[in-house]
């Protein structure tokens, strides 16, 4: 690896990029590395046998499907909170706007005990809602809860930076034009936004099927009800089942870089129409 | 008047943005608003086509009041600065919008915009989108987008700001040309006063909130009615007192004024017998080929003016002492100008002409 | 903002706006506030003399330490590594230059579950340097080191992916002119690259404190939870709720809270500050 093409004459560049590399390869490469080589180890018998064994594919079920169901949650009300944010002007606006990131700073375990408390049968919200028969914690609803408060900030953040910067003159060519607010909404503004709302669905989707620490303490952890895939990585290495473990980790990991390739090119692809 | 705007004004928080604005525009004419940045143009504009609201004010077209007439409904087809086309659009649906949002016919559609994709010249682009599209493609866009639903008046807010200089002058007069054709009556708004006269019937000039004056660009030149408007229209240089010139004794002790380039002959000492009185004593400061005449920079009672030399004759130099006849300049009295001429050249019109 | 003032249909207009901020108020009393809150009232429930012994208990300074350790290091080291990262990245053009940046993504692509099962497959019992930890009696796994290390991994994309795009806005000319009139490579970064960066380094030195302390899937995963020796303070509330010390759990957790707190109004003013600062450049 050498600069090519124009010539440069800022220093640095073999110290820098040295100190990079072997960073990089220390703390994500090498270790990476072991986990593919690891995996191996393992087979592809014994990897089917691993991730189609029942209460593994259960547990698959319970975390993409809650994980959806709380991005696509945050897809709306984030949708609605950007809005608010990136338009009006009102009392309580910078509060709201700073308190958005809390799930990003409050630790996920005491996020977890907190959730609980608040939505078990006792709690403030949980106990009305028991009366009226819906049980929150120890159910998906529970895990629903915690994963719409850890990946609350997605889309607000992804959304609200574009709401900002973009140019009320769409908006206005639409009204020359006759369109009502709520076709400029559904036809002008929504297309320019969609991206950035996808890419913060995604982001959402994507931490929520990896995320732990918030959820085994409301889940209630039920083998085939309420247990998620990081779960079973954990019961798996608690039992020092590594091979197992590593079968799902690899399952979840999958997943993870699938989204990230659909990130990555609905944001190429929106770059096109700038 | 087809267009008429009655009193208006409007204040941006403490700001005004329009002060008295009064003025009509007949059926068919293409218009100018042109001004400095902040002199209020564009919010004339918006408050027409109803994205602003006046203050106070009305504002008629064709004799019916529309302040409260939603923009939409006033009939006003709008190009955007900037175009706003809509990015996720192709040039086809971007044009079609206007008319598709009305619930038009699918076939009735077609045609207009078929017809319209014709009219711009852009017909077999209508698939792509804005981002594919030239700067001047963009333009054309814009314009057949605000002609789809038929307006009877057009707004364009600085059409050409956003296109590179070359193309910019190409595309002024395919503009002229097409509202010319269409007929229909149109705004514009503009900083630049070549752009302003090239393609406007009617100029209204503004400056600080308010019209300074409306006429046609020739008028505006040769009877400027506001010290600004003599200023910002063609070029000219300001003279701190204009009685201290010779041949300009009649004017007001201490009045202020404004000389052309053009309003200015120079000849060198040997030529300069005849006028011998009716002239002043300058010295060349520089000189700047033009293309087709020298500017030459005279220093004159402490003064510098601009003026024009022609490349037939003998040529100066900087530092030569030459004689500077001024035939006319206007003088500034309070908000007015007066054109004054030089009293010592008596009956002799040097025959000299307005060049536009 | 003339937005707000159209003088669109009047109902609508008047009320969509209010509607769209009610249910924003609620949706963060709902999803944010309350559970805020519960934490405070549940930590002070039995009272401020059982409070100041769970969170003046030595498991709990012991994991206090433990946490700002792992916190301290994963700042430090990933702070060194994004500056350098960013330099090498956004200064020159190389081949490879994707994969690198692809690299330094991946933390935040892996489940901290799965960060934690890395690390133990890495160095332990099943690892191919587990012959040479063994023989030089380190213990990583189930341990201080791993618990840092783990921290270090999942914290490790924040400072670098702060700073490139910020560099990469800025272009190089600067430092160009620079080395153009022979400052060297100390001077340059000091003198011309960082006034540009602080505050976006700032903030994402406090991104990256703020999950250093609250991380808590994989250093689950590499602690082995050896009470009193290998908790952090997420473990230690995990596992006082677990024994049912809930008040106990509530106060520890309170701490971690008043930390959140404090930390967003951190970030809040380097927002705030930097966005302020950018407004008078412009100007």
């Amino acid at each position: 690896m050498s600069p090519h093409a124009k010539k440069n004459i800022i220093p640095g560049f073999g110290l820098s990029l040295g100190l990079t590399i072997s960073f990089i390869s220390l703390v994500v490469l090498i270790p990476m590395l072991t986990l593919v080589f690891q995996s191996s180890a393992l087979g592809w018998s014994g990897f089917w046998k691993t991730v189609l064994d029942p209460r593994i594919l259960a547990s698959f079920r319970v975390s993409f499907l809650c994980s959806f169901i709380a991005a696509l949650i945050n897809g709306v009300f984030g949708l609605i909170l950007a809005w608010v944010l990136a338009r009006y002007r009102f009392p309580g606006r910078r509060l709201i706007d700073g308190l958005i990131e809390l799930p990003f700073a409050l630790p996920t375990a005491v996020a977890g005990i907190s959730l609980t408390a608040l939505y078990s049968d006792k709690g403030w919200i949980g106990e009305p809602l028991a009366r009226l028969g819906l049980k929150v914690a120890y159910t998906p609803v529970g895990i629903i809860v915690a994963l719409t408060f850890i990946t609350l900030p997605f889309v607000v953040r992804t959304v609200q930076p574009v709401l900002e910067q973009l140019d009320h003159v769409y908006e206005e060519a639409g009204r020359m034009l006759g369109a009502s607010p709520t076709l400029i909404f559904f036809r002008v503004i929504l297309p320019e936004i969609k991206p950035a709302l996808l890419t913060g669905f995604a982001l959402a989707f994507a931490r929520a099927l990896g995320e732990y620490g918030s959820v085994v303490f409301i889940a209630g952890n039920m083998p085939f009800k309420t247990e998620i895939a990081p779960l079973m990585i954990m019961i798996k290495l608690e039992q020092f089942n590594y091979g197992e473990a590593t079968a799902v980790a690899l399952v979840m990991l999958g997943a993870s870089f699938v989204i990230m390739f659909i990130i990555n090119s609905i944001q190429a692809r929106s770059a096109g129409f700038v | 008047m087809y267009v008429e705007l009655k009193g208006i004004n409007k204040r941006f928080q403490d700001v005004p943005a329009s002060r008295e604005v009064s003025f009509g525009l007949r059926q068919g004419v293409l218009a100018a608003l042109l001004g400095p940045s902040g002199s209020g143009k564009t919010t004339i504009l918006r408050m027409i086509a109803g994205l602003e609201h006046p203050d106070s004010g009305d504002i008629l077209i064709d004799g019916l009041r529309i302040n409260e007439v939603e923009p939409s409904r006033r009939g006003i087809g709008f190009v955007f600065q900037n175009y706003a086309l809509f990015r996720h659009m192709n040039v086809y649906d971007n044009i079609a919008f206007g008319l598709s949002v009305k619930k038009e016919r699918p076939e009735a559609i077609r045609d207009k915009v078929g017809g319209l994709l014709e009219l711009i010249g852009l017909a077999g682009l209508e698939r792509r989108f804005p981002a594919q599209l030239s700067g001047g493609q963009k333009q054309r866009v814009a314009f057949a987008r605000a002609l789809a639903p038929d307006p009877r008046l057009l707004l364009l807010d600085e059409p050409f700001a956003a296109i590179d200089a070359k193309v910019r002058r190409e595309l002024r007069s395919w503009l002229r040309e097409m509202i010319s054709r269409l007929g229909i009556t149109s705004i514009f708004v503009t900083h630049d006063q070549d752009e302003a006269i090239e393609v406007a019937d009617e100029i209204l000039v503004t400056n600080l909130g308010r019209v300074e004056q409306k006429g046609s660009p020739l008028s505006l030149y040769k009877a400027p009615a506001t010290p600004f408007v003599a200023k910002f229209i063609g070029e000219s240089t300001l003279i701190d007192d204009v009685g201290a010139l010779n041949g300009f004794e009649a004017a007001p002790p201490g009045a202020t004024g404004a000389v052309r380039p053009e309003f200015i002959k120079i000849f060198t000492l040997s030529e300069s017998v005849q006028y011998e009185g009716s002239a002043e004593d300058a010295v060349v400061e520089r000189l700047a080929f033009r293309g087709d005449s020298l500017e030459v920079w005279l220093k004159c009672k402490g003064m510098t003016l601009p003026a024009r030399y022609s490349l037939e004759k003998r040529p100066l130099a900087v530092g030569e002492p030459v004689k500077a006849l001024i035939y006319r300049l206007y003088a500034f009295e309070d908000d007015r100008v007066r054109l004054f001429n030089n009293s010592r050249l008596g009956d002799h019109p040097l025959g000299y002409s307005y060049s536009i | 903002m003339n937005s707000g003032k159209y003088a669109m249909n009047a109902e609508t207009s008047k009320w969509i706006p209010r509607i769209l901020i009610l249910i924003s108020f609620l949706f963060i009393l709902l999803m944010l506030v309350t559970p805020l809150t519960v934490i405070m009232t549940e930590a002070f429930r039995a009272g401020l003399k059982s409070y100041w012994r769970a969170v003046s208990d030595p498991y709990a300074l012991k994991a206090l330490q433990l946490t700002l350790l792992a916190a301290t290091t994963a700042v430090v080291l990933n702070t060194a590594f994004g500056l350098t990262a960013a330099w090498a990245i956004t200064r020159f053009s190389f081949k490879g230059k994707g994969l690198i940046t692809t690299l330094i993504d991946i933390p935040f692509a892996v489940s901290p579950i799965i960060a934690g099962l890395i690390f133990i497959l890495t160095f332990g019992r099943l690892s191919w340097l587990h012959p040479f930890l063994s023989a030089h009696d380190l213990k990583v796994v189930f341990a201080a080191p791993g618990i840092v290390i783990v921290t270090l991994f999942v914290t490790f994309p924040f400072v670098a992916r702060e700073i490139i795009p910020v560099l990469e806005a800025r272009g190089t000319d600067e430092e160009q002119a620079a080395a153009l009139m022979g400052a060297g490579l100390f001077a340059i970064f000091r003198r011309i690259t960082f006034p540009h960066i602080r505050w976006a380094l700032l903030y994402s030195v406090i991104l990256c404190a703020a999950r250093a302390i609250g991380e808590f899937g994989a250093v689950s995963v590499v602690s082995g939870h050896l009470r009193g020796k290998t908790n952090t303070l997420p473990l230690h509330v995990e596992i006082l709720y677990n024994e049912y010390q809930f008040n106990a759990a509530f106060a520890v957790s309170s701490l971690l809270a008043f930390a959140a707190i404090g930390i967003l109004t951190a970030r809040n003013i380097v927002e705030f500050t930097a966005k302020k600062e950018e407004e008078g450049h412009v100007r």
